[in-house]
């Protein structure tokens, strides 16, 4: 399996560390309302289909990536970065990096 | 001249003589040939003996799919068995060796077993040996006293003991096209995509290219069809953009048309070339896959089908034009198809008498009866072989009327002489790479055969082109057109190009009778390998092991080292007509990797030994000079005890936390997690991962954390040091700094991107030496430089900056030992020269350095918690740090850290536990209430850690113990019958030694 780091580029599976689902709402810090931390702490979707995951480009440049795969097919969908490092890809495309 | 050597023909080079040796006898053969066609040619029929009943068995096949010769090759001390004979290129020196017989291949003692045939019948071991104990001789028990007797009658070859010393090898390539067959489509394949530019692998696993056209008689374009194919082959290596792989099987397709191989190197020769490995281990990324992976041949299943001698029809047709070897000279074929016909004529051409085609079939096409005449050979249409006739050869077969469309048999038995019998009972598809890649096989009724899915039912990420005899198309015409379109749509070609190459081949038909089986009186194989007859497929159906899952592993069909590729379609038809089902309502077995044997050498390449990582610390060579014994934690070594001549470990470490606390002593820190947490909201974001605050403390002092999980329960403990207004050191322990790092990684990346806080794990950019005890002081004063260490300069949890022997230092005064101590942190390639810097210092006054043992001697007498109870199951509270939960803010954890579980009354609580009797207690060891050998108490808590104390002068633990808290100052057990080891302790405060901590705070 292959994931397309928007930092690195594509690179094999064994790079990267899976971080679970990544529907999972954590709740407002303060909350105390724990049937939305248990929901959040235990409960993961398993769908079979597209799967809305959360990976850690463990072995590479560290960031952790949104990644739809399909868990029927382990297609890849889409790769993005889970916080704002869209501007620093977009240079490395626009430089030719990727 | 051998026996059986045709005068002419074949593609061997009969210049060249090989010697080799069979079970120690001296045999020759030509170059080009395999162990099976040279054994062969020697007149050799008997290669093996069956799995379970010891059966005789010769060569059923000429390739990677033969069931039953299975010889071990020795080289030197290596012994490598159960190697298809069929893929033994034969090489001067070759040494191999027949398998499962004792004592010898000829004179077999279990050959008995054959005589109790019905004992040993589907399910065997199972009905007898699993289960209750129903009188002496049914019982697991009873199994575990035969298990060695039979595994050793009931097998395989006997694996070697000495080391492998070849070498293997490792290699990634990555291409447009990766073309897996080299027949006449896998030819046209890669020609086609090279043409269009394409960079292609063309994979081949036999050692030459051209498959079938190798040992048909057919012509392409007006050759032989091996004379084109080595043209083809040859025109392909003179491009740059084409990678010829022989020799090479490619055994699994995974995601992303990822595909792995097996390059078989230098095992057809003598001994390897220089820098040769033996296999080469091919991971290749392709874009587009074609498969042109041919087909097998499928056995018959009737009465004495294992003979030696019964071989397949094609397969006697590639030893006839391959090898120049004819498998028997009178020849008698068994079919349910056109393609026997073809064996036959070329069998005859080579010089063998066809004695009679049998044929299954009431009527044959006029082509088929020319083909018939052509051979000279007696054809009986509507009858079947009922029997097999001779001993370690065949010596005649017996054939009777046959209907089939009810499988009666009618009429009397006619005995025909023959010392060799082909059979074929049509083809199947060799669609196992397209089943790995995650479609299902579909059965075409016509054919008779599980054909490859359709293009649309492919997985995205596994897409591959099929062509040739793979996707149903059996004849040569059919696989070139198939072949070339394969290529060009491969390779994104559109071109029309020129008139394909004009084949001239035998009529016939691929649709062969719907006929698996002839019930006859005696045993008919399905599996040959592991002996499973048809009579096991039925008994299988009654006693309801009906799912072919089911069958497969009641039966063990198919689950040999030949994975069933000869067998599984004839097991699958008889289960079926069993079940009065058509097949594909009986559906098939998926199949996964590998498609043949995988050498492990191979897997691990370059790769064995001792694979885990060292971690050194920047002193560990001071260490190891200075008598440490080193102790490997996680992947870091670190020293033990630095132990005196004749010490024991207890000694050692007594000795080492006795002059800590009298004077001074120093240990390594390096190990410690170090983690830069920087930016604007470096400090809040400490406040939501620790229990306790960090955003008061002030710049330059440290602070003890606790982090909790998600789900409430303690992660992990350290210090944390305020640089700057903005720039923090946090320290982890050492086995859990990767999993903070990417904990806090984690949080700052998904959960709160909105902080601006960078992390930079610095873990090997510092040394760090802790030194404590009362003498510390004085020995850090005597060698710094730059900045005081009393306490005013340097409170308890203060920092200061300075210089040892002229390298920038920082210094935190914190204690882990409970003695005044200092963490002293230079930058990692000065730690030995501070470190041996502050030894200097501290010879005059005592100072010893110490290892893990006195360590952790020291922290058990001050009750510090490690990994030992911070083991994911406990809570802050059950270690007592719950005065480090704050209430003025959530911070991870906290919501989940109250739930009914995590603040129950039983909970184990955090105790020290002191031994009554004087003796070691046992880490590990379970506490009970009291100690009744009639009447077992139940456990009420174990210890986590153990150490003679030098400060008390006892034996004492940690451990955590139900309610603990409540029980300090009662007594109970300790139980332990593993070590033997019982014994009454006291349960006491955690906290053993200076629990006011008034020799670290000075």
């Amino acid at each position: 399996m292959l994931i397309t780091c928007p930092y690195c580029g594509p690179r094999d599976v064994i790079e990267f560390t899976y971080q679970g689902d990544g529907n999972r709402e954590r709740p407002q810090p303060a909350s105390q309302d724990l049937d939305a931390w248990n929901a959040y702490v235990y409960d993961r979707l398993n769908p079979a289909g597209d799967h809305n995951e959360i990976w850690q480009h463990s072995g590479g440049c560290r960031a952790h990536l949104r990644v739809v795969r399909n868990t029927l097919t382990h297609e890849i969908s889409s790769v993005a970065f889970t916080r704002g490092h869209h501007k620093v890809a977009a240079r490395h495309k626009a430089e030719g990096k990727i | 001249m051998s026996p059986r050597r045709t005068d002419a023909g074949g593609r061997i080079d009969r210049l060249r003589t090989i010697r080799f040796t069979f079970d120690g006898a001296a045999y020759t053969g030509h170059a080009g040939d395999t162990l099976a066609s040279a054994l062969l040619a020697n007149g050799v029929t008997l290669f093996g003996r069956s799995f379970k009943y010891h059966r005789p068995r010769g060569v059923l096949t000429s390739g990677v799919e033969e069931p039953n010769a299975l010889v071990t090759v020795l080289r030197g001390e290596v012994r490598e068995p159960n190697i298809a004979a069929t893929m033994v290129e034969i090489y001067d020196g070759l040494t191999a060796v027949s398998q499962n017989r004792f004592p010898s291949l000829a004179w077999d003692i279990s050959a008995a077993n054959q005589l109790g045939g019905k004992l040993l019948s589907a399910g065997f071991y199972y009905k007898t040996f699993m289960g209750p104990a129903i009188g002496p001789l049914k019982s697991t028990r009873f199994w575990m006293f035969c298990e060695h007797f039979i595994r050793r009658a009931a097998g395989l070859g006997r694996a070697g003991t000495a080391a492998d010393t070849a070498r293997y090898e490792r290699m990634n390539a990555f291409c447009d096209v990766l073309v897996v067959g080299s027949g006449p489509a896998g030819l046209m394949a890669a020609r086609a995509a090279a043409d269009q530019g394409a960079r292609v692998i063309l994979s081949e696993l036999e050692p030459r290219f051209g498959g079938s056209a190798n040992w048909s008689a057919e012509t392409i374009d007006g050759m032989p069809g091996a004379d084109w194919a080595a043209r083809a082959a040859g025109q392909l290596e003179g491009y740059d953009n084409v990678r010829l792989l022989p020799r090479t099987t490619v055994w699994g397709y995974y995601d992303g048309n990822t595909l792995a191989a097996l390059e078989r190197v230098t095992d057809h020769k003598e001994r390897p070339g220089k820098g040769e490995p033996r296999h080469r281990y091919w991971i290749i990324r392709a874009k587009s896959v074609v498969l042109a992976t041919g087909s097998f041949e499928r056995p018959l299943v009737f009465p004495g089908n294992d003979r030696p001698g019964v071989m397949l029809a094609h397969a006697a047709e590639r030893y006839a034009n391959e090898y120049g070897v004819l498998p028997g000279h009178r020849i008698a074929l068994f079919t349910n198809n056109d393609s026997a016909y073809r064996s036959a004529l070329a069998l005859k051409k080579a010089g063998a008498a066809i004695v009679a085609i049998v044929d299954v079939r009431p009527e044959l096409s006029s082509e088929m009866r020319e083909l018939a005449d052509e051979a000279e050979a007696k054809s009986l249409a509507g009858h079947a072989v009922v029997a097999t006739e001779g001993g370690k050869a065949l010596s005649g077969i017996k054939v009777q009327r046959f209907d089939m469309v009810n499988g009666a048999l009618a009429g009397d038995q006619r005995s025909i002489q023959a010392d060799c019998l082909l059979m074929s009972g049509g083809w199947s598809p060799t669609i196992h790479l397209a089943s790995q890649a995650g479609a299902k096989a579909e059965w075409n009724a016509a054919r008779q055969a599980f054909l490859p899915p359709k293009p649309t039912q492919q997985w995205p990420t596994r897409r591959w082109i099929g062509a040739g005899a793979f996707t149903g198309s059996f004849s040569t015409a059919e696989a070139i057109a198939e072949g070339r379109a394969a290529g060009l749509s491969a390779a994104g070609g559109t071109g029309t190009p020129a008139a394909l190459p004009v084949v001239e081949a035998a009529p016939g038909d691929p649709d062969p009778a719907p006929v698996f089986e002839i019930r006859a009186d005696g045993k008919s194989f399905v599996d040959f390998q592991h002996d499973v007859t048809a009579e096991d497929v039925r008994l299988a159906h009654r006693e309801g092991f009906i799912s072919v899952e089911h069958l497969k592993r009641y039966t063990t069909l198919g689950m040999a080292t030949d994975q069933g590729k000869s067998s599984n379609i004839p097991g699958l038809a008889i289960m079926a007509e069993a079940l009065g089902k058509p097949i594909p309502e009986v559906g098939t077995t998926r199949f996964r990797p590998p498609f043949s044997a995988v050498s492990i050498g191979s897997l691990a390449a370059e790769r064995f030994g001792d694979l885990k990582a060292e971690r050194l610390t920047p002193m560990h060579d001071w260490h190891v000079a200075n008598g440490a014994t080193m102790y490997s934690a996680g992947l870091w070594y670190r020293p033990m005890i630095y132990g005196h001549p004749g010490e024991t470990i207890e000694q050692a470490y007594v000795r080492e936390a006795r002059a800590t606390r009298e004077s001074a002593g120093i240990v390594d820190v390096s190990t410690l997690g170090k983690i830069a947490v920087q930016g604007p909201d470096a400090a809040g974001f400490l406040d939501r991962v620790y229990t306790n605050m960090f955003s008061t403390l002030a710049v330059g002092k440290a602070r003890y954390g606790l982090m909790l999980r998600e789900d409430g329960l303690a992660f992990d403990d350290g210090t944390t040091w305020r640089l700057g207004e903005q720039d923090f050191l946090m320290t982890t322990t050492t086995a859990n700094a990767g999993k903070v790092m990417q904990h806090l990684e984690y949080f700052l990346d998904v959960i709160w991107p909105e902080l601006k806080v960078h992390v930079t794990s610095v873990t090997d950019q510092w040394a760090g030496a802790a030194i404590g005890g009362p003498k510390a002081r004085a020995i850090l004063a005597a060698c710094i430089t730059g900045t005081a260490v009393d306490n005013a300069a340097l409170p308890f949890m203060g920092i200061v900056h300075g210089k040892i022997s002229g390298v920038p230092v920082m210094i935190c005064r914190l204690s882990f030992s409970g003695e005044m101590a200092f963490e002293v942190y230079s930058g990692a390639g000065y730690g030995t020269h501070v470190w041996e810097a502050l030894i200097d210092a501290g010879k005059p006054f005592g100072l010893v350095a110490y290892g893990l043992e006195a360590l952790g001697t020291m922290r058990i007498e001050k009750g510090h918690v490690t990994g030992a109870e911070i083991d994911g199951r406990t809570t802050a509270r059950d270690l007592h740090l719950d005065w480090m939960l704050s209430k003025k803010k959530p911070f991870i954890g906290s919501a989940m850290m109250d739930r009914e579980g995590l603040i129950a009354p039983s909970r184990l609580e955090l105790v020290g536990l002191i031994s009554l009797d004087n003796q070691p207690l046992s880490g590990g060891a379970h506490i009970v209430e009291a100690l009744d050998q009639a009447n077992p108490h139940d456990s009420i808590g174990h210890i986590t850690a153990c150490c003679y104390s030098p400060a008390l002068g006892k034996y004492i633990a940690l451990a955590l113990v139900k309610d603990g808290k409540a029980r300090r100052g009662t007594r109970a057990h300790i139980s332990d019958p593993l070590r033997n080891r019982f014994g009454p302790v006291e349960i006491v405060s955690n906290h053993f030694f200076d629990p006011d901590g008034s020799r670290m705070h000075g």
